[in-house]
């Protein structure tokens, strides 16, 4: 059996996007910007991607604009709220302790620079309380940011509060949407978002395509100089195979929201329900709040990268926010946030599902994980210590399900 | 190309000498639950000083799994002279190879056999000298935390 259950790291290109790409290659592969016809019928094809776009988050067509993938709407909208603020003299963001790194490590670079980063708990949850925003906002913030959906553990942020705070306040918002297109609706104006971020390849679009939605108004700043396309805020000529993918995608998934989400939730449900039978383990974030495909476990006494090389045996494909995995020596940042001791992070196992996942694999996910957990706790001596009491355990033999 | 050589992932796959030995003449464990791996050998040694049996036990990532059963393979029916000489490098060398990120569990297999080779000493008042052997259980990563 080949079960691919890593669909938050990347997803596979569907046939939709294909085949709104592949003319885009060979046919409309003239420069948008050029006036002759087959640079203008790429210049259609881009401006209907845009419309879109638009349309699925409730936007205006001329407040999107297309990067090269999430990572680079993220520093665009921080960068730019940033500059907006240091301006007026407002020198502060709020965002969360489990953002995406593309976030936190823009903040870190602005932090050198004199801004004063507040970094919000998540709790043992997994959730931003949006009392603790309000309260955090001062007179000179000048932006919050906080994602839509984690991509670890896929805790759902309460972003229509969070937003509704901000525009109250008068403060910038931004959300990193990426592991929430496709998966949760969006809708810019009701959810009162400024700002946000998502990639193509999380929703069967291509790699490398991103949008920034950026509400008109917002003086974005450039992260790429070069020509007037993007309205003159990203330069470069535009990857209109990619994007007519990505908008392709993204409308397949929106227009099927609902039917996959209640699909994946019975699924991820009976995962959870199974997993959670393996003794001294635990579900990472809350059990209702979370991506319809998303499940995240901890598992005393073992290590995340060997379950996953078995698992590999298996013919399952997972990750891991184990040290080893992510080639640092710290353990996912997101686990730590929530609360998660250094030992059992590193046991842990992430399990993004697609829309083809049936019962019969989830049944056989359960039963694999089952069987590697054992026999790497069979041979672990940290897993006989705590059997022996010789280690405390972190977690109950059972948790409650 | 994968991320291990044919090597290290058939002794993940296929460990030899898991396990423990009850009445073991020496134990060694190194590394901590918080870095994320723990390497525990048990040595049975006879009288002439060979290593008769020896097995392990790792928490650890599949570069961990796979030193240790590589350097229990190396040692086993050596002298305990010859087990002392083992380097994390050339455990490295029969695995052909590991990952620049990795060759730390290279170190950690080291480390483990001496500390056990050490508890043998230490049980058998048989004389040493300590600086031929790691310090203690903390490993350089742990410092940092």
């Amino acid at each position: 059996m080949f079960i691919y259950a890593d669909n938050a790291a990347t997803t596979s290109v569907s046939k939709t996007a294909l085949d709104a790409m592949l003319p885009c290659f060979t046919e409309n592969y003239g420069n948008p910007s050029s006036l002759y016809e087959v640079g203008q019928n790429a210049k259609s094809a881009l401006e209907g991607a845009r419309n879109d776009i638009a349309a699925v988050l409730n936007a205006s067509p001329r407040d999107i604009y297309f990067t090269s993938g999430g990572s680079e709407a993220d520093n665009q909208a921080i960068v730019s709220a940033a500059r907006i603020g240091e301006k007026k003299g407002k020198k502060h963001i709020i965002s969360s302790k489990f953002e995406h790194h593309a976030v936190l490590h823009t903040l870190k670079k602005l932090e050198k620079e004199g801004f004063e980063i507040t970094l919000l708990d998540v709790h043992s949850n997994g959730i931003v309380d949006p009392k603790e925003v309000a309260d955090a906002i001062k007179e000179d913030t000048c932006l919050v940011t906080i994602m839509y959906a984690n991509n670890e553990i896929g805790t759902i942020q309460p972003v229509k509060e969070i937003g509704a705070i901000c525009r109250e306040k008068g403060v910038l918002f931004h959300t990193d949407a990426v592991q929430a297109a496709g998966h949760l609706h969006i809708d810019v104006e009701d959810q009162n978002i400024d700002m946000l971020s998502i990639s193509g390849h999380k929703f069967h679009g291509p790699k490398g395509t991103g949008v920034l939605y950026a509400r008109c108004g917002i003086l974005l700043t450039n992260i790429i100089e070069g020509g007037a396309q993007e309205r003159g805020k990203r330069g470069g000529t535009e990857n209109v195979p990619a994007i007519v993918g990505m908008a392709a995608a993204l409308k397949e998934e929106n227009a099927n929201i609902d039917e996959n989400a209640g699909k994946l939730i019975k699924v991820r449900d009976r995962i959870i329900a199974g997993l959670a039978k393996i003794p001294y383990s635990e579900l990472n974030g809350d059990k209702e709040k979370r991506l319809p495909g998303n499940i995240n476990f901890c598992f005393e006494g073992i290590e995340g990268e060997s379950l996953l090389l078995l698992l590999d045996d298996k013919g399952i494909c997972a990750s891991s926010g184990s040290a080893c995995t992510s080639g640092s020596l710290d353990p996912s940042h997101v686990l730590l946030a929530i609360g998660r001791p250094h030992e059992v992070a590193h046991g842990s196992l992430r399990l993004s599902l697609g829309n083809d996942i049936t019962e019969e694999a989830a049944d056989y996910i359960i039963r694999s994980v089952d069987e590697v957990v054992t026999y790497l706790r069979n041979m672990s001596p940290f897993w006989k210590d705590l059997v022996s009491g010789k280690r405390p355990h972190v977690f109950k033999e059972f948790m409650e399900v | 190309m994968a991320l291990y050589s044919e090597k290290v992932m058939d002794h993940f796959r296929n460990p030899r000498n898991v396990g423990s030995i009850e009445d073991a003449d020496g134990i060694g464990e190194v590394g901590n639950p918080v870095c994320g791996d723990i390497m525990k050998i048990y040595l049975k040694i006879n009288k002439e000083q060979v290593i008769d049996d020896v097995k392990f036990e790792t928490f650890g990532c599949g570069s961990a799994i796979a030193s240790s059963s590589m350097a229990t393979e190396l040692i086993k029916g050596q002298p305990v002279s010859e087990a002392l000489k083992l380097t994390n490098k050339a455990v490295t060398e029969a695995l052909d190879g590991l990952p620049a990120h990795k060759l730390h569990c290279s170190v950690l297999a080291e480390e483990a056999i001496k500390t056990a080779v050490k508890d043998y000493y230490d049980k058998n008042s048989i004389p040493y000298d300590p600086a031929d052997f790691p310090a203690g259980e903390d490993c350089e990563h742990c410092a940092m935390h």
